[in-house]
């Protein structure tokens, strides 16, 4: 059997100057045609005007057993959100 | 004048039809699934051409005719696109050659329609302009990396490239219509893309390491009217259901 | 559906008491709606239920392309043809997202390829009928696409994240597919006598086909119900098929045709209709590789691909060698 082509992350950034977001995946021989492929494949209706790709095995990714440590932690700082704190109406808008 | 550019919208407009739907019996058949996608998206840009084209041809012609009529009612003598679009597709090679070698040329083609006196015609070439550049990079590139492949991928390139070199003068044979609409400026000024043609394709074939194919004998008649039997059977496919139910609504 | 009996290795469907801690952690997770990523511990049969649906799914789309595909060259007019050219494009990239899901669980899309060719995969038997006339482009549409859509809005809350994420994308991008084959049925209806029925002769034939894709009653099927426990599948077979006759009678009505099933009723007191039995002998004959298509579509499949193979090694080739060439290039991201 012959090589199998690798697997591609494809990444867009929309219209509206956010950032760059996880699509899907595809297999390309190499970078220059997965850009290629990721246009043709993924902006068929006008979804990007820019496109990042990536080898997934280039990917790291944190553990899916660390999350209560990773993630859990940041439950609690319930003060870096605006509707922790009261402002008065009278204040107006903050 | 409108004589000759009703006859200029014809011949782009049966170049797109005829070679999008060539490319679009690839849907289902092609070799990887990207690939799959990327040729319909192709196909699309051509179909969508070909509504311009001969939406125009209608238009310019006065007769009430649509672009549909213009598509699925006529026979092949009064078809006017080039020899080359409608050779069949053959293998992958083939396909591949048929396009670059015709992008190439409807990328310059464009390029001097945008300039066109008659805004019509330089608002369609500035909208294809666009789609037929994106046709252009991925022909040529696939080109460079299938000649300078395989062995086999090589060989298959330089076979369909002999094959189709005919098919190549046709392009450049300029006849009344061309000179006039050269003239008014609204087509392209006689004789100004063969050598912008000349000079990519020297390049593309030199990077794809395949031999400029050593062939002067030239196929012509497309732009006439006088075709391949290709199309004849192209025809019977695409006008099959206009045929067979006159005036029937879709 | 697109994928039909799909097996789980599970003789019965084990009780919370009977797991072993990671199973149970495993299930609760799943009760609790949360999503299963590729990374995180899944039973064995989890995983290979999911390769056997994913796969039969993705082969599907791929091999659906071949019936419709074969009116794009014939299709009436220009826009008709852009539009079922989309159409069909989109199926090629469904299949392609699918296969991507089902590669997050360790196998690759060119063995899923091999076992399609080797027939030892299987793919929705509603692609092993025939489109013999243009109105079947339109009941494909309107029917199959239609029981497609039932069945992948369920899917959407599958438990299995890659897949769930694939299920959305594609439920987004097929919103117009039923629509443009209930169009194209709405015109013919609106047409001629002639074409009046050409729309009634496609709907005689995908009627009982587009039942069964729903797959044979499976309340009591252990498959079934692990599928279930395991939140890869939400809704029974015979549920689904509820639905869609619900939803597709007074369609069918709408445009003056007719049903072609005699037991067709309004059941008052369940609220929907009463149907008649679906031909399930047909069904597993189609299955078993004897429907009236199914040679010809796995020939076109396994030609695609068989012609397709220099392409992909001489563009890998060409890869390697500029890989080789020259000291990789970094591309500064935009």
């Amino acid at each position: 059997m012959s090589k199998e082509w690798p697997l591609w992350e494809v990444f867009i950034r929309g219209q509206h100057g956010l950032s760059h977001r996880h699509v899907g995946s595809l297999h390309a021989p190499d970078a220059a045609m997965a850009v290629h492929h990721a246009r043709d494949v993924y902006t068929r209706r006008n979804e990007g005007v820019s496109i990042w790709v990536v080898e997934a095995k280039h990917i790291t990714a944190s553990a899916p057993g660390e999350k209560g440590p990773l993630f859990e932690p940041s439950n609690s700082k319930v003060y870096r959100h605006p509707t922790f704190y009261d402002i008065p109406e009278e204040v107006g808008h903050m | 004048m409108s004589d000759a550019l009703f006859e200029y919208a014809l011949r782009m407009g049966d170049n797109c039809l005829i070679l999008g739907h060539r490319v679009s019996e690839w849907c289902g058949h092609s070799p990887v699934l990207e690939e799959d996608i990327a040729l319909a998206n192709t196909a699309l840009d051509l179909i969508g051409q070909t509504q311009l084209w001969l939406g125009l041809a209608g238009e310019i012609e006065g007769k009430g005719r649509s672009a549909d009529d213009l598509a699925f009612l006529r026979d092949a003598r009064a078809f006017r696109n080039l020899l080359l679009v409608e050779r069949p597709n053959v293998d992958f090679a083939h396909t591949l050659v048929r396009e670059v070698l015709f992008d190439v040329w409807h990328f310059h083609t464009l390029g001097a329609l945008k300039g066109s006196s008659d805004a019509r015609v330089a608002a369609i070439a500035e909208k294809a302009l666009k789609e037929v550049s994106y046709h252009l990079q991925r022909s040529a590139d696939l080109t460079v990396r299938l000649g300078d492949g395989t062995q086999e991928s090589h060989d298959k390139m330089q076979a369909a490239l002999n094959a189709l070199w005919p098919y190549v003068g046709e392009m450049f044979l300029q006849d009344e219509v061309d000179a006039e609409l050269a003239d008014s400026g609204v087509g392209p000024a006689l004789g100004v893309v063969k050598p912008l043609w000349d000079g990519d394709m020297r390049r593309l074939l030199d990077q794809a390491t395949l031999k400029w194919p050593d062939i002067s004998h030239v196929q012509k008649g497309g732009k006439d009217g006088v075709h391949t039997e290709a199309l004849g059977y192209v025809l019977a496919d695409m006008q099959f259901l206009q045929r067979a139910y006159p005036g029937a609504k879709w | 559906m697109y994928a039909q009996l799909v097996k789980t290795d599970a003789d019965r469907v084990k009780s919370i008491d009977e797991m072993d801690p990671q199973e149970r952690t495993f299930q609760q997770r799943i009760d609790d709606n949360q999503k299963i990523e590729p990374k995180d511990w899944m039973p064995e049969g989890y995983r290979k239920t999911l390769v056997r649906q994913i796969g039969q799914h993705a082969h599907s789309e791929i091999v659906g392309q071949l019936p419709e595909g074969n009116w794009i060259t014939r299709a009436p007019t220009l826009e008709r043809k852009a539009i079922l050219l989309a159409k069909v494009q989109d199926e090629a990239g469904h299949g392609l997202y699918l296969y991507c899901a089902a590669e997050t669980l360790g196998i690759s899309r060119d063995k899923m390829m091999d076992q399609l060719h080797a027939g030892k995969s299987k793919y929705s038997s509603i692609f092993n009928y025939p489109t013999l006339t243009w109105a079947d482009i339109g009941a494909v549409g309107w029917l199959v696409d239609g029981a497609a859509i039932m069945n992948q809005v369920q899917l959407q809350r599958c438990s299995y994240g890659p897949y769930s994420r694939a299920m959305v994308r594609i439920c987004k991008e097929e919103s117009f597919h039923q629509r443009q084959g209930y169009d194209i049925m709405m015109k013919l209806c609106q047409g001629t006598p002639e074409q009046k029925e050409m729309a009634q002769d496609a709907l005689n034939r995908w009627w009982w086909p587009s039942l069964m894709m729903f797959g044979p009653p499976d309340a009591d099927s252990v498959h079934s119900a692990q599928s279930m426990a395991w939140k890869i599948k939400q809704a029974t077979n015979d549920d689904l098929r509820q639905r869609f006759v619900d939803q597709t009678v007074p369609q069918a009505e709408y445009l003056g045709l007719k049903v072609p099933d005699p037991d067709v009723k309004w059941n008052e007191e369940k609220g929907g209709y009463d149907y008649g039995e679906v031909d399930w002998d047909e069904f597993y004959e189609v299955l078993k590789g004897n429907g009236p298509c199914n040679a010809e579509r796995m020939h076109d499949r396994v030609k695609a691909w068989e012609d397709g193979a220099w392409v992909r090694e001489g563009l890998v080739a060409h890869a390697d060698k500029m890989a080789a060439r020259a000291a990789a290039t970094p591309v500064a991201a935009e």
